[in-house]
């Protein structure tokens, strides 16, 4: 029901996937989601970092379309005169000494930052740079999106291997790939050759919801690109709507990276990591 | 077939290639780091340039207005000659506008505001990441600019301000597809009020669709001018020579 599209590595590919057994090596991974991947594991972790030094700048975060120190800041980042560390949401007041607000840095000194060295580039203080490592990489990120989702369009990626299909949707379904998950049961041989429906939500997501998420909320945040494109201001509700949206779907990002790697590990990180380089994926076996 | 396993090879290759060397050079070649770097301020700047030169920056409406619009960098110059002005109400002071102009002229603040105004409520973005809404009162800088006319090697405005960073004079330029957007103001008032000291008395330059390091405030003096060279450190603005802003302020 699967049929994969790259008839080129059709030697290593079964004729359909009720032959397909575990143990057996399939193509899994087309080219340019490998290459999409890696580029943007690089891209992610350089957005991340210099965008965490970029908050640092203003560690202050606002709805609507003006926000400044005079203004309610919805989620803060900061030091107490008695420093302290905290982080503010809402609210609610967290004692967050040594991680944000307030911590030392490799040479013994105590910082008070939002985000510590050790998760900004550059690692000391530079907004100046950390714009410039982030705003290039933007351009990488942003057209890397743009030419994956158009491969994906046209070889029919996206509807054939990543859309659930109506079955898998069934709550009787899913709920049963949460239970097999929930137990670190995954699935193998045949059953293996195609993303659970877990995957497919997860990576849909990321695809449809974050990823472009982070893209225009970015976008929305430059004052050039409000000139041209207003609409993306009414979009996201402000510009100071837009640079929280852009904080919040980089944590659903992180959170993302931080599951899947752990799934990675979990199924076997050698037979993982070589299929997304290669493209071939050994098909884990029925029984252990 | 082989021909296509063969070309998706190389394909593969020299994408894992790139992907591996870039990362590779960046990581361990401060040149190529440099260089990789300046990508994103060019590519905006070209794109900018290509999709929206004469696109309006978004205006609102007075209920919009920030209840309390912070000022920041430096709210007070220093020097002597400002003090006075400010003493005399700006009476005996006046613009110059000098560099490459067929008439080199001067004007005084009664002669702006008695110039064609405009009044614009725009979004101030700081480089830092906040935003502040106001309303501004000014002259359109294209209808000084005409008025001294542009020789034909002009190709920026220089804007030279009254206040200093350690002795060094704050100063800011831009392009001349910026200079004449029509929401590019001289402003002398903000909120209806005359502007006031913190933000740039007595005028600031509203560049809509730029960051705020661009709106100078306490200028004295435009120089129009065919390089960036020449002036300052080179790199066209104060916080460009000495932190490494992006001139073009690069979102």
């Amino acid at each position: 029901m699967h049929a994969d599209s790259s008839s080129s590595i059709a030697t290593t590919r079964p004729a359909c996937d009720a032959k397909a057994t575990g143990g057996q090596v399939v193509f899994r991974h087309r080219l340019s989601t490998r290459l999409w991947h890696w580029t943007n594991a690089v891209a992610c972790v350089i957005l991340l970092m210099s965008g965490l030094m970029i908050f640092n700048a203003h560690p202050r975060l606002y709805w609507g379309a003006y926000g400044a120190n005079p203004d309610h800041a919805w989620l803060q980042i900061g030091a107490t005169e008695a420093n302290t560390g905290y982080l503010r949401i809402g609210s609610l007041t967290f004692d967050t000494t040594g991680v944000l607000g307030r911590w030392t840095d490799s040479n013994g000194q105590l910082r008070n930052r939002a985000f510590p060295s050790w998760a900004t580039l550059p690692k000391s203080y530079n907004l100046a740079q950390a714009r410039r490592w982030h705003l290039t990489f933007a351009w990488v990120f942003a057209l890397g999106l743009a030419a994956y989702l158009l491969r994906s369009l046209f070889n029919r990626h996206l509807r054939r291997d990543i859309l659930p299909m109506a079955e898998e949707m069934r709550p009787a379904h899913i709920w049963h790939d949460i239970r097999q998950h929930a137990r670190l049961k995954f699935p193998k041989g045949a059953a293996a050759r195609r993303y659970n429906v877990l995957q497919k939500l997860s990576y849909l997501s990321v695809l449809i919801v974050l990823i472009p998420g982070m893209v225009l909320t970015g976008m929305t945040m430059s004052p050039a690109l409000n000139a041209v494109f207003p609409w993306l201001l009414d979009l996201f509700g402000g510009r100071q709507s837009a640079r929280s949206l852009h904080f919040l779907f980089a944590g659903g990002l992180v959170l993302f990276v931080l599951v899947h790697l752990l799934m990675v590990v979990l199924a076997g990180p050698v037979n993982e990591i070589r299929s997304m380089i290669t493209g071939r994926y050994r098909l884990p076996k029925e029984k252990d | 077939m082989a021909r296509l396993i063969a070309r998706r090879a190389v394909l593969a290759g020299l994408g894992f290639s790139a992907i591996a060397g870039g990362t590779a050079g960046l990581a361990f070649s401060p040149d190529f780091r440099e260089m990789v770097l300046g990508t994103g301020e060019r590519l905006a700047y070209g794109t900018h340039r290509l999709i929206g030169r004469n696109a309006l920056a978004p205006e609102f409406t007075e209920a919009d207005l920030s209840p309390d619009f912070r000022t920041n960098g430096n709210t007070m110059p220093r020097s002597e000659v400002y003090r006075r002005h400010l003493e005399s109400g700006f009476s005996d002071w006046a613009l110059r506008v000098d560099g490459l102009v067929n008439t080199p002229m001067a004007f005084t603040l009664d002669a702006l505001k008695a110039m064609p105004a405009r009044t614009q409520i725009t979004r101030h973005d700081c480089v830092e990441g906040w935003s502040a809404i106001g309303k501004w009162t000014g002259v359109p800088l294209a209808q000084i600019l005409t008025r001294a006319g542009l020789l034909p090697a002009a190709r920026f405005v220089v804007f030279h301000c009254a206040d200093d960073f350690g002795g060094m004079a704050y100063y800011e330029s831009i392009d001349l597809v910026d200079a004449f957007h029509p929401q590019t103001l001289l402003a002398y008032a903000m909120n209806d009020r005359p502007l006031p000291v913190g933000h740039g008395m007595p005028l600031r330059l509203r560049v809509e669709r730029q960051l705020g390091y661009k709106q100078a405030k306490y200028i004295m003096r435009i120089e129009v001018t065919s390089t960036l060279a020449r002036t300052g450190l080179g790199k066209g603005g104060y916080w460009e020579d000495q932190i490494g802003y992006d001139w073009y302020a690069g979102i």
